[in-house]
């Protein structure tokens, strides 16, 4: 999807909202429920990160292992209009949100993980900064229907150095390959673990970040 | 998968700068991170601005700045600024992250994986 083509109305939008009416205190902020607060127990938090094209299953996985309904975050993106405005004779500015769910598991009373999905287009990353900074790792969601979207994911996240798991989800009418072809396909490294998975299932899901996991911790004994 | 409709939304950069007095990004010295606790210390000053009020109340637990982002409808961004100036108040207080380090320590790890097998 290319902004510029799909969305040529939004100088127009912009000019047509309502702004004056959209001040903050007129919407009420609407918190957590109970049930969803975190203990004052909670010290420490760490994140991971799932990737992949669009539509791959990344809210879906999220939402299936989140104990919270699935939040969104949203950053804005200003830039240039098409066009100049030859009224003015200045350039129009537009400003666009990009929109990232994310989810919470509590892992224990003091820790607390966050899963990030991130926006199918890698190059709205940036806009959350340092959304890959401290990241625990990865999770890579592919869709062997697309391999060719993974690609890129996959190699923004080694120029990062941001360790990964690949996870491929089922889908009814999606090939099945064995792993070893898919390796040589997304032309991953050998230890790079790849694991089949339904997004929509949470211990399937959970299986998921279990072998990240493990290895995390394989990566951190070798290291150490 | 998403339509380009959904996806996007049109925001208007006016509100968005009124909220923040113009400011971009956080001039405080310690950086915000997407799950950085944030915890209120005290009540919202009377008369704060609305936004400043409102982070103070959904603070009463521990909240990330996600989270923060997510409740209040507002960009990250603009999420720490607000948060920059509930620091530099001492109104709020921060619980960084773990851990911004090369590779994750094991033990950290392992609390992960002992915490996922609850699940
Ligand atoms: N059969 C099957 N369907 C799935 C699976 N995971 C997700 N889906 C379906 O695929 C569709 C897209 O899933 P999403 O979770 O919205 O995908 P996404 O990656 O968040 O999509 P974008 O945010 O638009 O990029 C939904 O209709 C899901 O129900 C899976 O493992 N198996
Ligand atoms: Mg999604």
């Amino acid at each position: 999807m290319d902004f510029n083509s799909s969305e040529p109305a939004a100088g127009q939008a912009l000019a047509e909202q309502p702004v004056a009416g959209q001040t903050f205190a007129a919407e009420p902020v609407v918190g957590p429920r109970s049930e969803d607060e975190l203990p004052d127990s909670a010290t420490a938090a760490v994140k991971v990160v799932i990737v992949g094209g669009f539509g791959v299953g990344k809210t879906t996985l999220v939402g299936a292992v989140s104990e919270i309904r699935p939040l969104t975050t949203e950053e804005t993106m200003t830039q240039a209009g098409v066009g100049v405005d030859d009224t003015l004779g200045i350039e129009r500015k537009t400003s666009t949100t990009v929109a990232m769910d994310f989810g919470r598991i509590s892992l224990n009373k003091e820790l607390v993980l966050y899963l990030f999905g991130t926006p199918g287009q890698q190059r709205f990353w940036f806009l959350w900064n340092g959304l890959f900074d401290g990241a625990l790792g990865a999770v890579v969601l592919v869709d062997t229907r697309r391999l060719e979207v993974s690609f890129d994911v996959i190699g923004r996240l080694e120029e990062r150095g941001v360790p990964f798991v690949v996870a491929v989800n089922s889908f009814p009418d999606a090939p099945t390959y064995p792993v070893e072809e898919l390796r040589g396909a997304l032309d991953l490294p050998p230890e790079v673990p790849i694991v089949n998975c339904d997004a929509r299932l949470r211990t399937s899901s959970r299986d998921v970040l279990m072998t990240l996991m493990h290895y995390l911790h394989g990566l951190a004994a070798a290291g150490t | 998968m998403s339509a380009a409709g959904q996806e996007w939304e049109d925001e208007s950069p006016e509100r968005l700068y009124v909220i923040t007095g113009g400011r971009t990004g956080a001039a405080d010295t310690f950086s915000l991170d997407l799950v950085t606790l944030i915890v209120a210390k005290t009540s919202p000053r009377p008369g704060a601005q609305p936004e400043h009020a409102a982070i103070m109340r959904l603070c009463h637990s521990p909240l990330s700045v996600a989270e923060l982002s997510a409740y209040l409808k507002l960009p990250v961004s603009v999420v720490t600024v607000l948060l920059g100036d509930l620091l530099a108040d001492g109104r709020v207080v921060a619980r960084a992250p773990v851990p911004p380090a090369e590779l994750p320590d094991r033990s950290l790890i392992e609390a992960v994986i002992h915490g996922l097998q609850q699940l």
